[in-house]
């Protein structure tokens, strides 16, 4: 698959001369309709050196800035032992060179990404509600699809792609909100000259144009390049984990959910498995939207038969595409040559079930808002919310007075700041 | 003259194509010992998680001795295995041992419920799955290798500095290929 990585490797540079072009444009008019005739000098430098600088940025600390828009927090094995088991296992699988960083994003809708720089420095992020909702088998298909963008090296173009299309839409955003305030009024006092004040009218609404039409195109391009990937992250998840219906029925899972993830916004949904910005039957068939529709690769999924071979998934989606884009091939041709039979394991591995999930859930997110849990003698247990300054405290049911863990609740909060610290 | 400078250069690219040759052959060899201290390295904290399991479940499980044993005798079998095909054959012994094992667990509820053996179960049920996915990673490694030894021209170089290919880590039979299944809806 050493093609597959160069071609995604070829992609981010595209992706970086063609995002720095469009910055360029957009400079160009913005600098024309608020300096003038020679303001595109201006406009144009300053766009180049945001270009430069977010570049470097989303090169070097992207991954940090995702995770913290997301509000993912790093966690320990201990706070999700089965977590750190899944990804663990995936990357025996997938022979990464090192265990990737484990985050939960506090949050009750189920949706997964990874991210990072390379296959030494990468994340792998999930919700609390993807836990909740998922047995192991479908928690290894979620986990499974995100370290294969790992070994795809497909996350650092998707975090350039976040960071590069999060600070369009900001940019333009700015500029538009700004030509309420006084944008026009440079304009206008040199509207003496009439020609002038002319051209810069023409050259005010050109920007205004493309500072609308940037984002949207900045997105088209993202979703243009990101589709394939995901049906290629889907195959080579199902190679590892040799186990389809786990990844179709964690998708269904997925898709099937109306909750939105508030945290994600336009910049990054692209990096999450299911596009979590869409409203419950959009989800489903969705057609212009950064990931293929899931029903599409839910469908692909169950169709796989005889193998887990990068071939068996491109016949099923061959088959299922019938008539329409029966030549498309989504798997390089390296893959496909690979041929070797791989053997699908048989449904009906051991399965644990969850109990009471839900208080589950509730009791992961106070986890990783810093609660602390304190066993009452008499069998309740007290949540104690960080920010508590008193020493005591009475249970709410048998009345007994309780000391308050003071340390424990210093030692949770340092954690998460000596965690920021590990990451910056 | 200029044949000689020919041929030093010809001399010169063979000796540049033996070196890579040889060098690509250490690695492959190389990967498939790293991916076999892996599977090393998981059926080891196997070994060492079943008496914990044993542990937990004893307590409730008074009348199952014979279960117990031959899970003992199991482990213990397959921990003194050696070769590759040993190895093979002494797990999957073990693996028939667990599968009854959690079969009878089935019978008492009581257990199924206990916390300490949740939180044991989900880690030797982690534990067998990195075998098999090590294992998989394994053989995929060992088919790089072996194909590199036999094909030509890497075969020349493999033979002359004695590169064997490799055993694949199989399973005996496509039943014992599956984790023992054990359903808790009923």
């Amino acid at each position: 698959m050493w093609e597959l990585i160069q071609t995604n490797r070829r992609r981010s540079i595209v992706l970086f001369i063609g995002m720095g072009l469009s910055l360029l444009l957009l400079g160009f008019f913005i600098g024309e309709a608020f300096w003038g005739s020679d303001g595109w000098i201006a406009g144009m430098s300053i766009a180049f050196l945001i270009w430069l600088i977010m570049s470097a940025v989303s090169y070097f600390s992207g991954d940090a800035i995702v995770l913290a828009m997301s509000h993912a927090k790093r966690v320990t094995p201990e706070i999700h032992p089965r977590l750190f088991n899944v990804v663990e296992e995936m990357k025996i699988a997938a022979n990464l060179p090192t265990m990737p960083k484990v985050y939960i994003i506090p949050d009750i809708a189920p949706n997964a990404f990874a991210t990072g720089r390379n296959p030494e420095t990468s994340s792998v992020v999930v919700t609390a509600g993807l836990l909740e909702k998922l047995d192991r088998d479908e928690l290894q298909g979620v986990i499974a699809h995100e370290v294969s963008h790992i070994t795809n090296r497909d996350i650092l173009f998707m975090t350039f792609s976040a960071v590069i299309l999060g600070s369009i839409v900001f940019l333009s955003h700015i500029f538009l909100r700004s030509l309420w305030f006084g944008g026009g009024r440079r304009s206008s006092s040199r509207s003496s000259s009439k020609g002038g004040g002319q051209l810069q009218l023409i050259m005010m609404l050109i920007a205004i144009l493309l500072a609308v039409l940037a984002p949207i195109m900045a997105q088209l391009l993202y979703f243009a390049i990101s589709r394939k990937r995901e049906y290629l992250a889907d195959a080579s998840a199902i190679r590892l984990t040799r186990y389809p219906e786990g990844l179709a029925s964690a998708l269904e899972k997925i898709a099937a959910s109306d909750i939105n993830l508030e945290s994600a916004n336009k910049a990054t949904a692209g990096l999450f498995i299911v596009n979590p910005l869409i409203k419950k039957g959009q989800r489903l068939t969705a057609l212009t939207s950064t990931h293929p529709p899931v029903l599409e690769r839910i469908k692909i999924l169950r169709s796989i038969a005889g193998g887990a071979n990068y071939a068996d998934y491109q016949r099923a989606y061959s088959s299922l595409k019938q008539g329409t884009e029966t030549r498309t091939s989504i798997i390089p041709p390296s893959g496909i040559q690979d041929t070797k039979k791989i053997e699908l394991t048989k449904p009906g591995k051991r399965e644990i079930t969850a109990e009471s999930s839900r208080r589950k859930l509730d009791d992961l997110i106070r986890t990783l808002n810093d609660f602390v849990f304190l066993q009452c003698t008499c069998g309740l247990k007290i949540k104690i919310p960080p920010d508590l300054k008193v020493n005591n405290i009475s249970c709410p049911r048998c009345g007994r007075i309780l000391e308050i863990p003071l340390s424990q609740l210093q030692r949770i909060k340092s954690r998460w700041k000596a965690d920021k610290a590990t990451n910056a | 003259m200029g044949i000689l400078l020919i041929l030093i250069g010809l001399i010169i690219l063979f000796v540049l194509i033996f070196i890579g040759i040889y060098n690509s052959l250490v690695q492959l060899r190389n990967r498939v010992r790293n991916s076999w201290a892996q599977i090393d390295v998981q059926l080891k904290r196997r070994h060492d998680l079943i008496p914990n399991l044993v542990e937990t479940a004893k307590g409730y499980m008074k009348h199952e001795r014979t279960t117990f044993e031959s899970i003992t005798k199991a482990r213990s079998e397959a921990m003194s295995a050696q070769s590759v095909g040993e190895k093979a054959r002494a797990e999957s012994n073990l693996n028939g041992a667990m599968s009854k094992f959690f079969l009878v667990v089935e019978n008492y509820p009581e257990l199924k419920a206990n916390q300490n053996f949740l939180a044991v179960q989900e880690e030797l049920t982690s534990t067998e799955n990195k075998i098999a996915f090590a294992r998989q990673n394994y053989n995929d490694q060992v088919l790089f290798f072996n194909n590199k030894i036999q094909m030509f021209p890497s075969n020349i170089v493999a033979t002359m500095f004695n590169f064997k290919t490799s055993e694949y880590f199989e399973l005996e039979s496509a039943t014992e290929r599956e984790v023992p299944k054990v359903d808790f809806t009923s």
